[in-house]
């Protein structure tokens, strides 16, 4: 077989510390390279991702309905009550619809399914035909709206129109919409938005223990068990906690400018993270110092108890390299400084969506030969997990067959996920999971590994 | 039960045109297949399939963004064909649009001759090799589902590769959206006939192979170029569907320009319709069925005789493809089930008339067929129906769930258990996996709602 090659049109977004070094200029947030196989989705799947997990809204995909179809139930945001984020609903557009607009499907569709279901708002997603037809869908959403007395709020998610980063203003531009809209009494001095947390397998419900313990209100989780009622009055909330790389920054960045909400970002991937999540926000309310006793007792009492786990999975996985590549790049920091503390190496950091600061921090936190690379796809990935002698590959559904056709242990850590890797009990969950593919005794029959190929 | 037509589709028993073209493409030997189109078809579309089929899944994409969608598909596509080639080496390209391409009217044909002339006026060609054949199939998702691009992707790989001449002892056999195994098995039949024989696709090594040692960019397996352009002097056409038009069936086309005669059949699930399928073979090659079908055909029917009691008058909802459908239903009548509701997404407007012939009577024995339906109109059905079981893809597990109906999963997406790609559907020993999947889902419920728990049946 010939070499693995990476296109020209791709070699300014690769980048492996030492032999390049000095000459840091990495190429991203760009629109992928056609015919390159990338491995991001589009702006329709940015808001969509972001504005799943809100539970009591409708969600109607305007389209044909693939869109609707490739995101029914994917996604493991769970719920405390209501489910309606875990139906499918589509105009389903013909081609009848194509040539004389969709305006009234999507019209009588709203009316219908909200009659149905009555849910407490209702997002609207535009895909990649509906701005080319000319469906004027703000005036749709404002006339069911008016009809209905919900909000109808158009998502602008048209697949081309920019990369999924587009999609996450889009949904974010949406919030907007409807924070502020509810009231804020009762909501008092130490309270919290918890934002970019997506619930997956109940990790807000890991974090939101945390802050409460700690004395804090949470008056929402965005949009993780997300409840439209919550999201409206979220501006009475005297601190934004913001994260997952940058997919709700926005929101915090508009709710800063009209509410005057400050917002930290944090992470709560691993030991370090997760205890500076709690830290930081205990220093915001510095005024009231029990916060911060209640969070050292947490990380404390948390920490002993999974530390005797950790340091027996640490004991095999010491040494064993690990390789990255995920949606978004804040998620990679967090992994690399997870990793390293059961002993794992970083030979590959990858993201869909970073930015020139991202990567620049990636490469800070890096060793020597590690590969750092923007916007990779699978046969890139695959030369440098083979090159690297990666032992485990961290990714979401895309990327795990290449490991496992490889021979290589697979996390995954993308949205699908059913269990929770967030969280201190989330820590042992990962190194747990890495722990019992990277050792798993099949791999003894993997042609890398011995066996016959 | 909803008698008004909805305006909205819920939780869709369908999936789009280009999906199935993708999944076509992939069964043919050294292709890539190519989504002209947003980014986020061919990412979504590899993420379903993979979940299926847990192998690599590698769809490119023309990448559209705004200038594309105002001035044209043409640059990025041609940008994208030669991008593919210089990193999968292909020897072909399988393109199919998407509703994107379809809405600006890019003139894919139109581009793919300029892309040609390209080289032929100079520019130095990807890897320096002769450029790889490129298939253009038209798959709006705007138009009918999944099965239809499909379809659409083998008829445009036949028209655009098959020749003509001397008729040769070969078979065409076009299998529909089965699964590997099910490809696996229709090639051992073939080769124990000693029928030489074109299947298209065959996707049963791509989809469902061996580990590597590395990277294959395009998996081995698929059906070869020189095996397709000979399809055009076959001495027959095989074709699993029943509610394909002719315009749209590469057998339907293989007819028309090379004479070669076109069978349709329905597939070939339960003993009737597999009868008619070795049968037809056994007509074909002249030889009589061998042995060994005989013996998967005895005790298919053995098998029948010991589990009649158990199935015998239990309703069953059949939902999915409408060719599955069909065959389904042709199948569970014969072993004494009742298939309340044969439903599904797609909308060819021949599925109540095939299954009537297939099962005379079918209306007065409670046999009620609805198409173009989504699992929220299957799912009301159910609740008036009470069926015993549901027969379909993975997407009924949540009506499944609610209602307390255990659920057979058969055809695609099997997301929700593992080796959806190595399960058979066709022939006596397809049927019979099917049968003792049926019996002991039955044996199962009874089992676990009994007070005292028999340890034997």
């Amino acid at each position: 077989m010939d070499k693995l090659e990476i296109l020209e049109g791709r070699k300014q977004s690769v980048f492996e510390k030492n032999k390049d070094a000095g000459a840091f200029d990495i190429s991203c947030e760009t629109t992928s390279l056609s015919g390159s196989v990338s491995q991001r989705a589009c702006v329709f799947c940015g808001s969509r991702v972001v504005l799943y997990p809100v539970a009591d809204a409708l969600h109607i995909v305007h389209g044909p309905i693939g869109c609707a179809a490739y995101t029914w139930d994917i996604r493991g945001s769970v719920s405390s009550g209501p489910e309606l984020h875990r139906l499918s609903f589509s105009t389903d557009l013909q081609e009848m619809d194509v040539i004389y607009g969709g305006e009234k499907k999507l019209y009588k569709s709203l009316i219908e399914l909200i009659d149905q279901y009555t849910p407490k708002a209702a997002f609207i997603y535009s895909t990649c035909i509906i701005g080319l037809i000319g469906d004027d869908i703000d005036a749709v959403c404002k006339k069911v709206s008016e009809e209905k007395g919900i909000p109808v709020l158009p998502v602008h998610s048209e697949g081309f129109k920019g990369t999924k980063k587009d999609g996450y203003k889009a949904a974010c531009d949406a919030l907007m919409k409807i924070v502020g809209t509810g009231s804020t009494e009762g909501i008092g001095k130490y309270s919290i938005n918890i934002m970019g947390e997506f619930n997956l397998a109940g990790e807000a419900w890991i974090i939101r223990k945390y802050y409460e313990e700690m004395g804090i209100e949470v008056v929402s989780t965005q949009t993780g068990d997300g409840r439209v009622n919550d999201i409206r009055r979220s501006h009475g909330a005297a601190l934004n906690i913001v994260q997952c790389s940058g997919s709700m920054v926005k929101l915090a960045k508009m709710m800063e400018e009209k509410y005057g909400i400050p917002y930290m970002r944090v992470s709560y991937f691993g030991i370090e993270d997760m205890s500076k999540a709690l830290y930081d926000v205990a220093n915001h309310f510095s005024d009231n110092p029990a916060i911060l006793e209640a969070a050292k007792n947490i990380v404390r009492r948390e920490v002993g108890e999974i530390y005797p786990q950790l340091m027996k999975y640490r004991t095999a996985l010491s040494g064993k390299k690990a390789a990255i590549y995920v949606g978004g790049a804040f998620k990679a920091f967090s992994l690399i400084k997870a990793l390293s503390s059961v002993g794992m190496d970083v030979v590959l950091a990858g993201s869909q969506t970073g930015n020139k600061d991202d990567y620049a921090g990636l490469k800070e936190m890096c060793d020597e030969g590690t590969v750092i690379v923007d916007d990779s796809n699978p046969v890139e990935l695959s030369k440098f997990v083979l090159e690297k002698k990666a032992d485990l590959l961290i990714g979401g559904v895309k990327e795990r067959p290449i490991a496992y056709k490889l021979g290589i242990g697979f996390c995954d850590h993308n949205h699908e996920r059913k269990i929770p890797l967030a969280g201190f009990v989330g820590m042992v969950n990962f190194v747990k999971e890495v722990y019992q593919s990277v050792m798993s005794p099949v791999w003894q029959f993997a042609p890398r590994k011995g066996g016959k190929s | 039960m909803k008698t008004t037509a909805k305006a909205a589709t819920q939780n869709a028993c369908k999936l789009c045109n280009p999906l199935g073209a993708c999944l076509a493409f992939r069964g043919i030997e050294k292709c890539v297949p190519f989504l002209h189109g947003s980014q986020g078809c061919a990412t979504y579309i590899r993420r379903y399939l993979i979940s299926h089929f847990k192998e690599p899944v590698d769809i490119a994409s023309s990448n559209f963004n705004e200038d594309t969608a105002v001035f044209g598909g043409s640059r990025n596509l041609q940008l994208g064909l030669k991008n593919v080639t210089l990193q999968y080496k292909p020897e072909v390209i399988g393109l199919a649009t998407t509703c994107l391409s379809e809405t600006i009217g890019d003139d894919v044909d139109m581009i793919l001759r300029d892309y040609v002339k390209l080289f032929e006026n100079g520019e130095p060609l990807p890897n320096g090799k002769p450029l790889p054949l490129m298939i253009h199939a038209s798959t709006p998702s705007y138009q009918g589902s999944h099965i239809d691009g499909f379809h659409a992707a083998v008829k445009a790989t036949v028209e655009k590769i098959a020749e003509g001449g001397q008729k040769e002892n070969l078979l065409n056999l076009y299998p529909n959206m089965v699964s590997p195994a099910d490809l696996r098995h229709m090639k051992e039949i073939l080769k124990d006939f000693n029928i030489p024989y074109v299947l298209l696709p065959d996707y049963s090594e791509t989809l469902d192979g061996g580990p590597w040692d590395e990277y294959h960019r395009i998996p081995k397996g698929g059906t070869t170029v020189s095996a397709i352009r000979k399809s055009g002097k076959a001495a027959a056409s095989l074709e699993f569907s029943s509610v394909l038009s002719t315009d749209k069936s590469a057998a339907g086309y293989l007819e028309k320009k090379f004479d070669v005669p076109a069978y349709t059949m329905t597939l070939p699930i339960g003993i009737k319709q597999s009868d008619a399928f070795f049968g037809l073979l056994e007509k074909l090659s002249e030889t009589p069925m061998p042995e060994k079908y005989e013996d998967e055909r005895r005790r298919l029917v053995d098998a029948y005789a010991d589990g009649h009691k158990y199935i015998f008058e239990k309703k069953a909802i059949v939902y999915g493809e409408e060719d599955l459908v069909i065959a389904m239903t042709a199948f569970l009548t014969e072993i004494g089930i009742t298939p309340v509701l044969c439903a599904s997404g797609g909308k060819s407007g021949h599925l109540k008339k095939r299954i009537e012939e297939l099962v005379p009577d079918s209306e007065n024995s409670g046999i009620i067929v609805r198409d173009g339906v989504d699992f929220v109109d299957i799912e009301d059905e159910a609740k008036v129906l009470k069926p015993d079981l549901l027969i379909g893809n993975s997407k009924g597990y949540t009506m499944s769930r609610k209602n307390s109906i255990p659920i057979i999963r058969i055809g695609f997406p099997i997301h929700d258990r593992f080796g959806g790609q190595r399960q058979l559907h066709l022939g006596y020993r397809g049927t019979q996996e099917l049968f003792d999947r049926i019996v002991n889902t039955i044996l199962q419920e009874r089992q676990h709602s009994s007070p005292i728990g028999y340890t034997y049946q």
